[in-house]
């Protein structure tokens, strides 16, 4: 068989391996719980038979292997279970919790993404193609300062330019400075445009203002994703830069653009790749702080309540979708790095 | 296809001048002097070899005829006129534009400086093709007519290969087409058959030097080997520590050198042990099979046997099994089948299974020091180790003995707090010798043990090494691949092929005719110091 | 001895490690300065909480969001406990918390890590592929779900984190005890006879050490911003310990206001990640100085 195509097969079969026991961890959540979970998620006044009834329902009377399968084959039908929030009167399905938030979430990480990933791959060769210059410096502190910060710190700030663009003249943080300072600053804050500090939106909410309400959260996230992604363009991009084949083709008289173009990025397409999947990874996680800043109705948003309130089914269905997605970026900037790696297209 | 000797050809103008050319490198934070005042002249058509030991600056002054410094290199002082133009004067593009078209490169590794994503084709055309000398077309028929007078086989097709496809003399000799490309007035050889075995470097001797005398190229040819840059060069610049030591036409500068210097250089690679037969043998090696994976036979069937006081050298190029041959003797791959017996004893064939006793009674020494010295441990704290695990010396007895040892590797004791990075390449081996000689041993393996050294260095080793056996009693097991080591220290001598063994006996019969037809390539290819040998070699080959 | 050593190492003079680091610091930026004296007075203050802090930790007065004033440097909270006070108590419950899950991670990350370097093979084989499993759901999420079954008290806090963090750790030290493990000394100690144990601390550790103390900060930085996230979430340190993470979001509502002061704890948190990232930073690229000089 052709090596690349065998190779990508592995690659897809590891995933789904992975898939599979990173579904029995967090299947085995359930399993794990606390004897006195029912009641502590029912209310101490819960009689001995809502507790019954209520485990028949989670299903622990029943082997964990059979209750495994039953899980693993609802889910696939796009049945998550019912919320444990559902209990008083109408039955509330995960799916229907989960599916508009989770659109809501690729929103963001859509919109993040597309500004962030051109962003940082420009950067990054620019900074490599400079590097030890004044540019390279600059960059290398912002960015290590950047990636220092909370979300919710940069979230804040964000959100603090944005409020007192009105409120900063009456502070008494303002007060407190010589007057020509707090009149420059708040003057310099009044080109601050005022996004929405509360990034509310519902099924109803029109494009475009659906991308307005959003641009704080992205904003915040392009931030801490650029600093990242950027100096590991760079790092990859240097390393590239070393390699005898790059003297090499200085040693021919080739001009520094052939040389990027024509002999770093062939070879390039790999690290980048995987500097991209590892960051779009990064932004999921980063999704979580930020959508609570904001009360951005996404999925981890949803999560953090949920834990808050225990209710596994919901947290076990995020979780899915989280880790779901995070290999899935990996696989796929594995494929690429597969598909262009010349000893594997070109076999001996 | 003339083939003769150097020094034959015509020899036109000055075409390359470098005037007091002196270059630093940047290193233990602050800028250290690589080449310090360096004169050279080059006619067209002529080939000059540098030649030196390592830091002797060669490969720093070839870079420097094309106007480039290595990154964390930079030229200071001096004047390269290249054709009439000053290198260092001319913008980067000025000199970009001299680059691949008038001066071309060939480097020692062309396995790493062949970029893999593209093929061979594509490289050897490139700057042809962006330097506006060609069309693509014209390039391309260029390039296949190199391949084939380069002798690369299938020169229609081998171009569309990728480098990773094609073997290492096929890629030197690709790389040496990539830089006649342009037809160069001038090609920078920087060591290229350095890193090949020696039945493949004769070839990519015999192309290299065919193809510059065909198109009258000029070149630079920096080598620490003297036998190759005898083939090679019309003269010879010898270097030391950035500086010239003499510089002569080749053929003279065979002949009578000047400096002592030179004639210490020379005089390298006589020393030759007279064999003593063997009377009792230590290590007996039968039958044994050993395979990478349980798959990759490496070991094929090897008999071996070594006699006590002896030294047995083991002579194969790389893939012969040679040091495969080590790692089961010292137990690290259990051999598949076959025994050793040692001290008429059978040795276990795992590490594990061994007991101390005869693990100190066989040490072993490596190629590279700078790897098989713990960097954060001080000389005596590696000396020391086998003394207390092996003997259970302490105090005051630990330290005499690592006087002793010290004494016997010929080093002044006021090294033992030095970390091994604060030592030469010779004083790192002889720390290790003096490791090995500690747990005093009945036989050590010597992996290579000189091949990382300078001639001069290598051969200071290998007369301790022979004293410490006089002195001593013990046995060698010496892998190599450089037969003049062999003559040098060798009592038998076992050659190995692809994993077996073609020839053992005592070193006068396996050195004498009539030989297998693999120790007959394998001598024959040794290259001479004499400078008509490549011209003969090939004239006896072509019958 | 021979005339024809290279000068180079006649030249070199013998310099001792602590000469080595001194001038090492003489030459550092202005930016690791920065990131040494910020990470000391961190120390201080977290040392000498209970000294310095105005108010007791928990001490609650009448007042809730009360303004800067005399009294109350830098206000009070939502109950109305001071704002100083509890930036002091929170660098202390802040920095040994994610202190002690660092070293916890690190302990379990190095040892399994060196030794599956050491032994490749089936222990390897278990150790990375569990690691690959680990690392291939996101930590922060991993984080969430753990805690959600066993709930968040400290304890469960520095195990979670540190257990999910080691995975990075190992990844780490497996990665450069394989490039030391391959080095011939290594296999001279194993052909002499030495243990694992020996080879481990004596042959291994001593040379991967510079980029195992570089990664320590790393591993800090970001077990720090975890612990920090998960507390801003409300699912790491609980209340009524005083902690950076959770002050930012109590008090939160202020910053509606234009109230710089919840800033400030996500600030204290920033400019501690920026000086242990800026010493790191500086570090690497010394030690990385110091190996070209072999």
């Amino acid at each position: 068989m052709n090596p690349v195509a065998r190779t990508v097969l592995q690659r897809l079969g590891l995933g789904l391996i992975t898939l599979f026991i990173v579904s029995i961890i967090i299947f085995s959540a359930i399993a794990m719980l606390p004897g006195d979970f029912a009641k502590a998620t029912l209310g101490q006044s819960a009689t001995s038979e809502t507790v019954a009834a209520f485990q028949r329902e989670i299903g622990i009377d029943r082997p964990p292997v059979e209750r495994y399968f039953v899980w693993v084959a609802q889910m696939l039908h796009g049945d998550f279970g019912s919320s444990f929030a559902s209990r008083t009167g109408y039955r509330r399905t995960v799916a229907e919790i989960i599916a508009p938030r989770l659109y809501n979430t690729m929103f963001l990480a859509a919109v993040t993404a597309l500004i962030a990933v051109p962003l940082a791959l420009g950067l990054g060769i620019l900074a490599a193609l400079y590097r030890n210059g004044w540019f390279d410096r600059l960059v290398n502190v912002v960015t290590l300062t950047t990636i220092s910060f909370p979300e919710f710190f940069v979230a804040y700030m964000l959100a603090y330019l944005v409020i007192s663009r009105d409120t900063f003249i009456g502070s008494d943080f303002a007060q407190s400075m010589p007057h020509w300072l707090a009149v420059s600053l708040s003057w310099a804050l009044n080109a601050v445009p005022k996004f929405p500090t509360l990034s509310n939106v519902n099924d109803q909410t029109p494009f475009w203002e659906h991308v307005w309400k959003v641009a704080l959260p992205a904003i915040t996230l392009t931030l801490v994703i650029v600093a990242h992604m950027m100096r590991m363009t760079r790092a990859a991009i240097i390393n590239m830069l070393a390699s005898p084949y790059i003297d090499m083709a200085r040693l021919k008289g080739m001009s520094p653009m052939v040389i990027v173009l024509r002999h770093a990025l062939p070879n390039a397409w790999a690290p980048i790749v995987t500097v991209v999947a590892f960051n779009l990874a990064y932004l999921i996680v980063g999704v979580v702080v930020v959508e609570v800043v904001f009360v951005y109705p996404g999925i981890g948003q949803l999560m953090v309540d949920a834990v808050k309130s225990r209710d596994v089914p919901v947290v076990q269905a995020c979780a899915l979708i989280f880790a779901a997605t995070y290999i899935l970026l990996n696989l796929i900037a594995d494929i690429i790095s597969i598909a262009t790696n010349p000893r594997l297209l070109h076999p001996r | 296809m003339k083939s003769s000797g150097p020094g034959s050809r015509e020899k036109g103008k000055d075409l390359l001048q470098i005037r007091n050319l002196h270059v630093e490198g940047f290193s233990d934070e602050r800028w250290h002097p690589i080449v310090r005042g360096i004169d050279l002249t080059l006619k067209r058509g002529e080939v000059l070899g540098l030649i030196g030991e390592s830091g002797a600056g060669k490969s720093t002054i070839g870079l420097a005829a094309m106007g480039y410094a290595k990154p964390g290199c930079r030229i200071t002082q001096g004047s390269i006129l290249f054709d009439g133009i000053d290198l260092l004067a001319v913008s980067e593009t000025g000199r970009r534009r001299l680059r691949g078209s008038r001066i071309a490169y060939v480097a020692q590794s062309a396995a790493a400086s062949f970029n893999p994503a593209h093929r061979l084709l594509e490289q050897t055309v490139e700057t042809a093709v962006a330097h506006g000398i060609a069309s693509r077309e014209e390039a391309n028929r260029s390039a296949v007519d190199l391949y084939r007078r380069l002798q690369l086989p299938d020169p229609e097709t081998i171009g569309f290969r990728y480098p990773h496809q094609v073997s290492g003399g096929q890629l030197q000799r690709a790389m040496t087409a990539m830089a006649m490309a342009c037809r160069p007035d001038l090609i920078v050889f920087d060591e290229p058959t350095t890193a090949l075995d020696v039945t493949t470097q004769v070839e990519v001797l015999a192309s290299i030097r065919n193809i510059v005398e065909e198109f009258n190229t000029a070149a630079i040819y920096v080598t620490h080997d003297l036998a190759v840059v005898a083939q090679m060069a019309d003269r010879i610049m010898v270097l030391r520590h950035g500086l010239t030591v003499e510089e002569a036409e080749t053929r003279q500068m065979l002949a009578s050198p000047a400096q002592e210097y030179t004639k210490t250089l020379w005089a390298v690679r006589k020393l030759a042990k007279p064999e003593v037969p063997a009377d009792e043998y230590l290590l007996t090696i039968d039958h044994v099979t050993a395979a990478y994976a349980r798959t990759v036979k490496v070991l094929q069937d090897v008999s071996i046997k070594v006699p006590r006081e002896r030294t047995v050298a083991v002579v194969g190029e790389s893939g012969s099994g040679k040091s495969t041959l080590a790692r089961v003797i010292t137990g690290l791959l259990p051999s598949l089948s076959g025994s050793i017996s040692f001290a008429g004893q059978p040795l276990s064939k795992s590490l594990k299974m061994r007991p101390k006793e005869v693990l100190r009674r066989i040490q072993m020494i490596y190629q590279t020091p700078d790897n098989a010295l713990n960097p954060r441990q001080t000389v005596e704290d590696i000396i020391a180790r086998p003394l207390e695990f092996y003997l259970g010396l302490s105090g005051a007895q630990r330290d005499r003995r690592i006087g002793e040892l010290m004494h016997m590797v010929e080093m002044s004791e006021a090294y033992l707090d030095r970390l091994p990075a604060e030592l030469s390449g010779g004083q790192k081996q002889r720390v290790c010798i003096a490791r090995a000689l500690a747990a005093d041993p009945d036989l050590i393996i010597c992996d290579e043990i000189t091949s990382a050294l300078d001639q001069i260095v290598q051969e200071e080793i290998l007369k301790l090494l022979m004293r410490l056996q006089s002195d001593f009693g013990m046995s060698y097991l010496f892998i190599t691949h450089d037969i003049a080591t062999v003559r040098a220290i060798a009592d038998e001598i076992v050659v190995m092929h692809q994993g077996k063994v073609v020839e053992q006996g005592l070193k006068s019969e396996v050195l004498t005719p009539p030989h297998p037809a693999y120790t007959e390539r394998l001598l024959s290819s040794v290259p001479e110091m004499d400078p008509d040998w490549l011209t003969t070699l090939l004239a006896s080959r072509k019958i | 001895m021979t005339s024809f050593e290279p000068i180079a190492a006649i030249q070199r003079l013998r310099r001792s490690r602590a000469t080595r680091a001194k001038t090492a610091l003489k030459r550092a930026p202005f930016s690791a300065w920065f990131g040494i004296v910020v990470i000391f007075g961190y120390v201080f203050v977290a040392v000498l909480a209970h000294w310095i802090a105005p108010y007791g930790e928990t001490q609650v007065f009448s007042e809730a969001f009360a303004p800067w004033s005399q009294e109350f440097k830098l206000g009070t909270d939502q109950l109305g406990r001071d704002m100083l006070t509890r930036l002091i108590y929170g660098a202390r419950n802040t920095i040994a918390i994610a202190v002690a899950t660092t070293l916890l991670s690190f302990a379990v990350g190095v040892s399994l890590g060196l030794l599956a370097a050491l032994y490749r093979g089936w222990l390897d084989q278990i150790l990375s592929r569990a690691v690959d499993v680990l690392m291939s759901i996101p930590s922060l999420i991993f984080a969430l779900v753990l805690l959600s079954i066993f709930g968040s008290s400290i304890t469960s806090l520095i195990v979670i984190i540190a257990l999910l963090d080691s995975t990075r750790v190992f990844r780490l030290s497996r990665a450069v005890g394989l490039n030391v493990a391959v080095m011939e000394y290594v296999e001279v100690a194993r052909l002499r006879g030495e243990g694992a144990r020996w080879i481990i601390a004596k042959e291994i550790l001593p040379n991967v050490m510079p980029p195992l103390v570089a990664e320590f900060g790393l591993r800090f930085c970001f077990v720090f911003l975890t612990i920090a996230a998960l507390s801003f979430l409300g699912v790491g340190i609980q209340p009524p310990t005083a902690d950076w993470g959770s002050m930012v979001r109590e008090n939160a509502t202020l910053i509606t206001y234009g109230d710089v002061t919840p800033l400030l704890p996500a600030g204290a948190i920033a400019l501690l990640t920026v000086s242990v990232n800026f010493v790191v930073d500086w570090f690497l690229h010394a030690t990385s100085g110091l190996r070209d000089e072999k």
